[in-house]
């Protein structure tokens, strides 16, 4: 299959290249004139999705990821609701066809740095005719030649950090290497340097040699490797820049961070994960719980916390958590607190009542604070949940070996810095606006440039693809305009 | 005594399985329908929720569970399936089994046991109301035993309670002027059982199901017809009768015992010979009456319109409805066991209430299709001074009426 | 068989997903002793990059000429290993899967046991893998246009997305005018938006551009073809009384005659939308009895007019309740789902009755509250600081009383019942699937969910497609949601709708059923049996051939053949039997 490239131009170039293609090779052209090619920001299910969409219709893309791999936050769950598909696997298919794409020139471990119209202006000054973009992207440097890597993994095994490194990709839950691919199924599987970890990088020695090095057969690591610049000619852009949780100690009455018995969502997510740090057993200080609870809207629908929006998918995930507890742990008391149960989607309802003929409690009022539960003055490793069950009209205590803690999304840490990169609008709740609330869910102020997925607003996956696949429309529109020259009021 | 005194701890969580209670989502309409939980501390919705959280209930501590008239407005309304009045049922069983079931309750289930009546009255005089039926009719009426093509089953009301007889002898005749090929069981019926149930004495209930089951398969009748819809709810919905007999794949050409049996209210089978013009009615009855829908044949089983065929059949009557009417009828308090339970709350009765909604329309007679609802509401009448303005009346004895002359009204 | 199989065979761990309950080791042993492997490797992610690596490597350097992965279903990988395979020149189809995960590991727990099963499901692959044929991979080209079922939100916004790339787009709508259900009603959420403000440059967008044609009063009759090439009769629907048209309507009439007009398109998007829950269904609560009872729909309207007194003449409003969930999640109407928009119309309804009639009380009967849109948390917070009361607790029926009615509920928050009197009641009905939706389903041969509404191909990852190629699904023909949602759905249909448009041509089915001449008797059942139109009798030959590219490899006439003539690519006799033997253990 034949791949249409874009004019690019490289600057500071130093070293070996860093082209995630699994096979290299020079571009060819079709037909003596480069296709129009789009930009995508962001390596999520949002932005996988509609990378997909539009390398599928036959024009080039440029996806952007700032992580080691693709895949996101979906590649962090264990199963999805409502069906209880394994999550990586309905996601590593289409994570392996990113990789394989023809059209899809994959940019991993990398950064947008400037997006500019051709003619140099900022994108909503732009006066150029053909109104497309110059994007900058910094290929940080892995330190490791992707094109002798072979994921092999030995040097993790070897690292001096082995077992050190607090893993983000695992929530904290477990630990890694400093060098290291963030999952197994990870595109592309070649491993990275940590530069906040590796010892080297840090201190300027390892040791008295390189454990990494000496044990890589491929000889693919090389410290010398520096970040590269490079500039990419686009028609279109789509931003997938996804979510944020609330870090759960703006919220300190819950325990979290004092009492291991607390814990987030998407830590729950890594617990329950076959492939995640403990295997899928859910145990809680080396035991099995006997008592699970789940706290939802925890920073959600809370002005306090400056989240007066609702999270829209932990009802959903909530349920789906407490059917797997029930799932692993078949004798253990599963209660969850909620204020109202939105499970407004496509077989939600179902999945929720299915959910509760499991035996599982929900009990509604939203609990006020967690605290130790002390017996005799010893300490019994659990916990106290202190809510008012608003059904019998009076206070409770539940006591838990297992607080789950729904945390609110949030807009990413960074997203003022995109929507300054790009000259994008916010709305009030901190994402990404819209340029129509009801009639144009994907488009941002900015002409050409479209959003997808939950850097827009809070959403489940079937919502996203959705978006994303709107955006890819919006992008496509462009782009075969672009090619057949074709001119509307758009 | 002083162990009445103390409580009745049930483990919640097999009664929460077995019912499965799981499926509530406390939306409220249970209770919020529930036609006593106005004027009794009764509340259904609470009662699940407690089963739910709670690992324990003190069922003795609910006296006014004995309050429901198991009227299922809440199981036809429940949005998740779930059948809250199960619960109260079976609430109700754990008070009989522990023996902590009011007296007059237990005086009722003894009856049955002992005579086939919950009044207790002797079995053989379960026959006595046909003497009230000429001589002529009361030969038409077939010992059921014998073979018939139709099954009245009469039920123990009716065949007592002196107010109530003239509802079957209104039956027999009607059935012998459309020429019916019909019977009884005679004094071998027993009490049907059916709020023998709902007050929770199940293993009483299996006894008489089978005893009767027996019986009327054994009759060779497709067709059971029943007085009280209340006989028809139990007969219906759980005898099995519907199914045929002993399970059995096949059966022989004759043997009718092992072929599906229908089982109707006489409403039903009056209003299909009217229109097959088997029965005619050649007297006016020129009165304005108003129809109550009885919650075991109404709410329960949505037989709704044959009732008023039939009264729109008759010559000269003018029908019109209470703004309670159909789905929405306001449960006379007579079923659930509570024709032997006064319940908590005895100076507001439902009935009051039905009958001057009754007499608001204007009418001046209230029909009725139901012995425990003819019963509550003459009884309500009379209590509200009502008598003078408005009149209760059986269907089937305005029917008699619009046949002939020398009926008993 | 002219070459002999060199057969490499690959046992996935599937990280322990496989591995914890089949010895994957000691199956990839006993597929390296069956005839024609010539090498087996067991490896912990066979979908994986290096697993992939893994197989290309082997077939470069030891010459393989088949492929046998066991591992996950090959719904989930198969083309990701054809296509690992084909990038080193083997073609695709040489390939096979067997299934030890979701037909092995996963439903066993017995190690011993389930590892002998896998063990038997690989030798069956590779006796399989031995009979396999290469297969042509073949391209048909694709109508450059698209069709369009439906002409409200979802159906134009479709349509403008597909138009706008430069391609040609039939709308089709059976009503008089465009809108849709968005046009019954007044203003929308959390916005508050006028509707005939938002819908009409909507509307005029459509009916301008150049590449859409609008065909009103109009209905999909037939479909015939395939993706990129189907062939649509459209035909005059029996429509009710017309409306008054947009400006500059370029509105065509369906053809003349009996036939109706045919057109041609490669790619269709389903816009049919939904029907409104009938709230007769409940008579409990009194609709069609009492005027002071209607349906939200119905107070859509009285808002639009700013007068809420509707028959009820001029006796004043004091009290306006709200039900939700009239329809939605209930067992006993058959509609256990939610619709997913009522509780933020209703906050949307009650906000502006407060701003109508402010002296009025307002009362939101609700079960749960499920405002979860952007800005929707938010627009409820603000009905409830406007005054709008919310109360926990359903109605369970409503009686006249008087002039006004009563409502008899529970409050569960306060733990009892209440009988509340209102001047007038509004229904918050659902959303159901529309009536004609068989109609549909049988003409396009969509599935459907067990809710009513259209099956998508997957309800995570696959939203919009449906499992018939080139057919998509936009708006709430799919299932109940707002505007936002329905129009992100719809421009992914039109993505979808794209894709091949924009491509040009379409992969076509390779696994096509052959037949063999010789044996072929003509009797012609093949052509009676087959639902594509594939084959069809040589009228000089008397012999059926089968067109490869209508053929969907369904496999109806090969099993239908009396003479065996038949044979289905890819599942022929040999491969089958194959199959069969070694899973019996026959030499």
């Amino acid at each position: 299959m034949q791949t249409s490239g874009v004019k690019r131009q490289t600057s500071n170039v130093k070293g070996q290249t860093n082209g995630d293609r699994a096979s290299g090779g020079p571009v060819t052209r079709d037909q003596g004139s480069p296709k129009p090619a789009a930009l995508v920001i962001g390596g999520g299910i949002a932005g996988i999705q509609a990378a997909l969409d539009i390398a599928d219709a036959g024009y080039p893309v440029y996806l952007v990821e700032r992580e080691p791999s693709i895949g996101g936050r979906m590649a962090q769950l264990d199963k999805t609701f409502p069906t209880l598909d394994c999550s990586s696997c309905i996601l590593t298919p289409k994570m392996v066809d990113v990789g394989r794409h023809p059209n899809i020139e994959l940019m991993t471990y990398s950064e947008v740095v400037s997006v500019a119209a051709l003619d140099g202006a900022p994108p909503e000054e732009s006066a150029s005719p053909t109104r497309g973009f110059r994007v900058r992207v910094r290929k940080k440097p892995r330190y490791v030649d992707l094109d002798r890597c072979t994921g092999c993994g030995l040097c993790a095994a070897a690292c001096r950090m082995k077992g050190r490194v607090v893993s983000r990709f695992d929530e904290g839950i477990a630990n890694r290497s400093a060098i290291y691919v963030p999952f197994p199924q990870a595109v592309p599987l070649k491993y990275t340097v940590d530069p906040s970890a590796c010892l080297y990088l840090t201190r300027g020695r390892c040791g008295k040699t390189f454990l990494c090095k000496e044990a890589c057969p491929a000889d693919a690591i090389d410290f010398e490797q520096q970040e590269e610049l490079v500039d990419l000619d686009v028609e279109t852009i789509i931003v997938a820049t996804g979510f944020d949780l609330l870090d759960p100690r703006l919220k300190p009455e819950f325990g979290y961070d004092v009492y291991p018995e607390v814990m987030t969502g998407v830590e729950f997510e890594r617990l329950s994960s076959a492939s995640g740090p403990t295997m899928g057993k859910i145990t809680v200080s080396g035991r099995e719980p006997k008592d699970v609870v789940f706290i939802k809207c925890v920073g959600s629908r809370d002005p306090h916390t400056g989240v007066p929006y609702c999270s829209r998918v932990c009802c959903m995930y909530t349920a789906k958590h407490a059917h797997l507890v029930r799932d692993k742990l078949p004798d253990a008391r599963i209660t969850i607190f909620y204020m109202d149960v939105r499970a407004f989607g496509k077989g939600y309802e179902e999945f929720y009542d299915r959910v509760k003929h499991e035996r599982v409690i929900y009990r509604r009022g939203e609990p006020s604070e967690v605290y130790r539960l002390r017996k005799n003055g010893d300490d019994t490793g659990r916990v106290v949940v202190l809510a008012e069950d608003t059904l019998l009209g009076r206070p409770i205590e539940v006591e838990a070996d297992l607080v789950v803690l729904a945390t609110a999304v949030v807009p990413r840490t960074d997203v003022a810095e995109v929507a300054g990169l790009l000259g994008l609008e916010r709305s009030p709740d901190g994402f990404f606006q819209e340029a129509h609330a009801k009639l144009s869910p994907v488009d941002t102020n900015l002409d050409r440039i479209f959003m997808a997925g939950c850097c827009q607003g809070p959403k489940d996956i079937p919502d996203t693809v959705a978006q994303a696949k709107a955006a890819a429309s919006s992008a496509l529109g462009v782009l075969s305009r672009c090619e057949r020259k074709l001119t509307f009021d758009v | 005594m002083p162990h009445y005194e103390r409580g009745m701890a049930l483990k919640t969580e097999p009664m929460v399985e077995q019912l499965e209670l799981m499926g509530c989502i406390q939306c409220g309409k249970c209770t919020g329908g529930c036609p006593v939980a106005r004027k009794t501390v009764l509340n259904i919705r609470s009662l699940i929720y407690d089963m739910l959280v709670e690992p324990e209930l003190d069922v003795n501590a609910h006296p006014e569970l004995w309050d429901c008239t198991c009227c299922f407005t809440c199981v036809e309304r429940c949005p998740k399936d779930v059948r809250p009045a199960d619960l109260i049922i079976g609430l109700r069983g754990q008070l009989v089994e522990g023996g902590r079931i009011p007296e007059t309750i237990g005086a009722a289930l003894m009856g049955v046991f002992r005579q086939g009546n919950p009044t207790g009255l002797a079995r053989e005089d379960r026959a006595a109301w046909l003497d009230g039926v000429d001589e002529k009719q009361r030969t038409a009426v077939k010992a059921a035993q014998d073979g018939c093509e139709v099954l009245l089953f009469v039920g123990c009301s009716p065949a007592y309670d002196l107010r109530v007889q003239v509802v079957p002898r209104a039956l027999v005749r009607a059935f012998t002027v459309a020429g019916l090929d019909f019977g009884t069981l005679g004094t071998e019926e027993s009490c049907c059982g059916n709020e023998v149930r709902r007050m929770g004495e199940m293993g009483l209930f299996e006894m008489l199901v089978e005893e009767n089951g027996e019986l009327i398969r054994g009759a060779g009748a497709r067709r059971v017809v029943t007085t009280s819809p209340h006989c028809f709810n139990t007969l219906k919905n759980e005898y099995g009768l519907d199914v045929g007999g002993t399970g059995a794949a096949t059966s022989d050409i004759g043997h009718a015992s092992a072929s599906k049996i229908e089982v109707l209210h006489y409403t039903q089978l009056i209003a299909e010979l009217i229109e097959q013009g088997r029965l005619a009615f050649s007297n006016e009855v020129r009165k304005t009456v108003t129809y109550h829908d009885p919650c075991f044949l109404g709410k329960q089983n949505h037989v709704f319109d044959e009732p008023r065929a039939i009264l729109k059949a008759i010559p000269g009557l003018k029908l019109v409805e209470m703004d309670r009417s159909r789905e929405r009828s306001l449960c006379c308090e007579g079923g659930g066991g509570r024709m032997w339970a006064e319940g908590t709350n005895l100076e507001e009765r439902l009935a009051f209430q039905r009958v001057q909604e009754a007499a608001d329309t204007g009418a001046e007679v209230l029909a009725v299709a139901c012995p425990f609802c003819l019963l509550t509401l003459e009884d309500a009448v009379k209590v509200q001074g009502l008598d003078e303005r408005l009149r209760v009346m059986d269907i089937m004895e305005l029917v008699d009426l619009a046949l002939n002359d020398d009926g008993e009204v | 068989m002219e070459l002999q199989p060199r057969i490499g065979v690959y046992i996935c761990h599937c990280g322990v997903n496989i591995s914890a309950t089949v010895d994957v080791e000691q199956v990839a042993a006993y597929a390296a002793t069956l005839p024609g492997v010539v090498v087996a490797r067991d490896y912990l992610y066979m979908c994986s990059d290096p697993g992939q690596a893994l197989i290309q490597q082997d077939i470069e350097a030891l010459g393989l000429n088949r492929v046998v992965v066991a591992s996950c279903s090959p719904r989930m990988h198969e083309p990701t290993f054809q296509g690992a395979a084909q990038q080193v020149g083997l073609n695709p189809y040489l390939v096979e899967m067997a299934n030890i995960r979701e037909q092995c590991s996963w439903v066993h727990t017995d190690r011993e046991r389930a590892t002998e099963k896998a063990k038997l499901l690989v030798a069956s692959v590779v006796a399989k893998a031995a009979w396999l044929e290469p297969l042509e991979e073949r391209e048909v080209g694709v109508t450059p246009g698209a069709l369009v079922i439906g002409g409200g939100v979802a159906g134009m916004i479709a349509a403008l997305d597909v138009a706008d790339a430069g391609f040609p787009v039939y709308l089709v709508e059976k009503g008089d005018h465009l809108g849709g259900r968005v046009a019954e009603l007044n203003r929308t959420f959390p916005t508050l938006e006028s509707v005939p403000e938002l819908l009409g440059p909507l509307v005029e967008r459509v009916q301008t551009h150049p590449n859409v044609s609008v065909l009103l009063n109009s209905r999909v009759a037939e479909v015939e073809g395939y993706v990129g090439n189907f062939e649509v009769t459209v035909v005059e629907s029996q429509s009710p009384k017309p409306k008054a048209q947009g400006p500059n309507p370029k509105s065509q009439s369906p053809g003349q005659g009996d036939g109706g007009r045919r057109v041609e398109v490669g790619a269709i998007i389903v816009a049919t939308g939904y029907d409104v829950f009938d709230p007769h269904r409940k008579p409990e609560l009194g609709y069609g009895q009492y005027p002071n009872v209607i349906t939200s729909l119905e107070m859509e309207q009285r808002l639009a007019e700013g007068d809420l007194s509707g028959q009820m003449g001029d006796k004043p409003i004091k009290s306006v309740a709200f039900i939700q969930c009239v329809g939605s999640r209930d067992v006993q109407v058959g509609n256990p789902y939610c619709s997913r928009v009522c509780c933020m119309y209703t906050a949307k309804q009650a906000s502006l009755v407060r701003d109508l009639l402010p002296d009025a009380q307002v009362t939101v009967f609700y079960m749960d509250v499920r405002t979860f849109g952007k800005g929707a948390e938010e627009f409820y917070d603000e009905a409830r600081a406007k005054g709008v009361l919310y109360r926990r607790g359903t109605v369970s029926e409503i009686i006249r009383r008087g002039d006004r009615v009563m409502l008899a509920g529970e409050d569960t928050l306060q733990g009892r019942p209440f009988e509340f009197e209102a001047d007038l009641v509004v229904l918050a009905v659902g959303m159901e699937a529309r009536v004609d939706a068989d109609e549909l389903s049988m003409l396009l041969k969509l599935p459907r969910s067990s809710d009513g509404f259209f099956l998508e191909l997957h309800p995570k990852l696959r939203p919009v497609d449906t499992a018939v190629d080139g057919v998509t699904l936009a708006g709430c023909c799919q299932g109940p949601k707002d505007i936002s949602d329905t129009v992100a759905q719809a421009k992914a249909a039109a993505s979808s709708a794209l894709i091949p448009l924009i491509r040009g041509t379409v992969p076509a089915e390779s696994a096509t059923a052959v037949v063999d001449a010789d044996w072929c008797a003509g009797c012609g059942m093949c052509v009676e049996v087959c639902p594509y139109g594939a084959p069809a009798l040589d009228p000089l030959w008397g012999v059926s051939r089968i067109n490869p590219v209508l053929c969907k490899g369904c496999g109806s006439c090969a099993v239908t053949c009396p003479s065996k003539a038949i044979r289905l690519m890819h599942f022929t006799p040999a491969q089958i039997m194959a199959q069969v033997d070694a899973l019996m253990g026959v030499e």
